[in-house]
């Protein structure tokens, strides 16, 4: 048994998206990537900015969830206008959990099925075309399988990816900048021939071909793969007494599995 | 002397069939609601939503059948995050939609307030948004060259704002920490009305102190209406926050005898009554504000 969940290492995964970016605001949505932005600062990264999830940016992370006692640090304000204005000067890099994603990088969170006829209405594209083109992203997906991983193009291309044939005017948009992927599975990144996605590491009693049967296009494979390393013991701390003390995560993936996969 | 004043069904009847309505606010903060339930109760039809930050605005005038076309970049409960009207709408094809980008939709918003064609940008590039939109490039003439995308302006026959405070002339005051882009949506309509938690004089509005919180001057406003508890069950902090459990109730409406249920409570009676249904002054008085 190990002695984190996945959940605890998909969060120690994500944070390392921000590892060197300097002075950007780290965006992470759902509850995975917003830990892990926090652990980031909390740690590595301390010049990351982040805002309360509305309209402050605070000092340090703010707790998921129930506040109690807890008042938000601010240091500053990232207005719905702010946020737009820091986005096309590119000082961001978002961390978020698009429901289909292919070979590209191009992610879809607006209608599964056809367009005309969809199976299902989500959210609408929100703002994935803007951030793709203006600044870096990261994505976590919690349900590695080739519904999420599909096979051709996404239903619907929400954020721009690593697809000439759709580049204006045939060249690749300057601010592209997509970096990696955590899911329940592994880590992939686009370090591939022309950016293609790859496998960066895979999380503990997890195989290659366990990775590349769950994904609807052909993954580039490189000689060596290491295993996603574990969170430290001061990384578990800080996630389990400070960033989330009630516990928001054990809810992500069902049954709260441990971070070292159980041999079949 | 400006008098703006007006009822809400006096506004109501300002409006037309087939007309481009906008709405101001973000998901579930600071909605028009009061307005939208006085429309969802109207005549109204085939109106044209421009609601690029949808939320149970947009869902409840799907439910009520009043919307031909959709602008919009997301419809969301925020801490529901579906809206089950809008989604029921959008998977029956019950209404046409134009689906934009956050920021490509501020820049259409801007271009309309600017009264230009279009402004250039990179948002939406490479995906199937300008595809689907029927949206296009233009070239640099400087040096660079670069392609960019030309983001058609939005205007709009009116548009409906809910703000805090306002005087009979139309001098208003957002007073949340974030006014999304009302102005803008203000900007790009050809009538504008506001409603207002509290009708007050302009002394005090006491702009020396809250200038910063006057989001466009006067003669943006065509009329003003006072709603105390307008935005319900959307949030309008600092006044009072949004009404999860109600919010839990709306999107629990969805068949046909649910929403009967709810269309019947809340949307068909007065706004007196819609109070007293959802709890008094006092109960959406202390509601806090969200967590997140």
């Amino acid at each position: 048994m190990s002695d984190y969940s996945l959940a605890e290492l998909c969060i120690a995964a994500c944070a390392e998206a921000w590892r060197g970016d300097g002075e950007v605001l780290a965006t992470g949505i759902t509850v995975i990537p917003r830990l892990a932005a926090g652990l980031a600062k909390s740690t590595f990264n301390p010049a990351l900015m982040m805002t309360d999830a509305e309209v402050f940016l605070v000092d340090e992370p703010v707790p998921v969830g129930k506040r109690g006692d807890y008042t938000i640090k601010p240091e500053g304000w990232m207005s719905y206008a702010r946020t737009f204005d820091n986005i096309y000067g590119g000082k961001r890099h978002a961390l978020v959990a698009p429901v289909q994603i292919d070979r590209y990088g191009q992610t879809n969170i607006s209608t599964i099925g056809p367009r005309d006829n969809p199976k299902a209405a989500l959210l609408g594209v929100r703002g994935y075309p803007g951030n793709s083109i203006n600044h870096a992203n990261s994505y976590f997906v919690p349900s590695h399988d080739a519904r999420a991983f599909v096979a051709g193009e996404v239903d619907f291309v929400c954020s721009v990816g690593y697809n000439p044939a759709r580049w204006p005017g045939g060249k690749q948009p300057q601010f592209l900048d997509l970096r990696i992927i955590v899911t329940n599975l592994a880590v992939l990144d686009f370090g591939g021939k022309d950016n293609a996605i790859r496998v960066k590491s895979l999380h503990p009693g997890v195989t290659f071909d366990d990775v590349q049967a769950a994904t609807g296009f052909p993954l580039e494979r490189p000689t060596d793969i290491p295993t996603t390393p574990a969170p430290s013991a001061e990384q578990l701390k800080l996630i389990r007494e400070t960033l989330d003390p009630h516990g928001a995560r054990s809810s992500v993936f069902k049954g709260d599995p441990p971070g070292v996969r159980q041999a079949a | 002397m400006l008098d703006k004043r007006l009822s809400l069904d006096a506004v109501v009847d300002r409006l037309s069939d087939g007309m481009t309505l906008g709405i101001g606010g973000w998901a579930t903060r600071r909605k028009p609601m009061a307005l939208v339930r006085a429309i969802a109760r109207s005549n109204l039809k085939d109106l044209t939503l421009v609601a690029p930050y949808g939320g149970p605005d947009v869902g409840l005038l799907a439910a009520s059948g009043k919307i031909k076309k959709l602008v919009f970049a997301f419809c969301s409960l925020d801490h529901y995050p579906l809206d089950p009207h809008f989604r029921a709408g959008r998977q029956s094809n019950a209404f046409e939609v134009r689906e934009l980008d956050e920021g490509l939709a501020q820049w259409s918003l801007r271009a309309g307030a600017m009264r230009l064609p279009f402004l250039p940008t990179r948002v939406g590039l490479g995906t199937d948004v300008p595809v689907e939109a029927g949206m296009k490039t233009i070239t640099s003439p400087y040096e660079d060259g670069e392609v960019l995308l030309a983001a058609p302006a939005i205007r709009m026959d009116a548009a409906l704002i809910h703000v805090h405070r306002a005087d009979e002339k139309g001098n208003v005051l957002i007073l949340s920490p974030d006014p999304f882009f009302d102005d803008l949506i203000a900007r790009a309509a050809d009538e504008v009305f506001v409603s207002t938690e509290k009708l007050v004089s302009t002394a005090e509005l006491d702009m020396a102190a809250n200038a910063r919180f006057n989001p466009f001057e006067r003669s943006v406003v065509t009329g003003v209406v006072e709603t105390p508890f307008g935005a319900h069950p959307t949030g309008a902090g600092p006044d009072y926050g949004i009404d999860l459990e109600h919010l839990k109730t709306y999107a629990a409406s969805a068949t046909p005898e649910t929403w009967a249920d709810y269309k019947a409570r809340f949307v068909d009676v007065s706004p007196q009554d819609y109070l007293d249904a959802v709890g008094g002054a006092e109960r959406v008085g202390a509601l806090p504000p969200p967590v997140y």
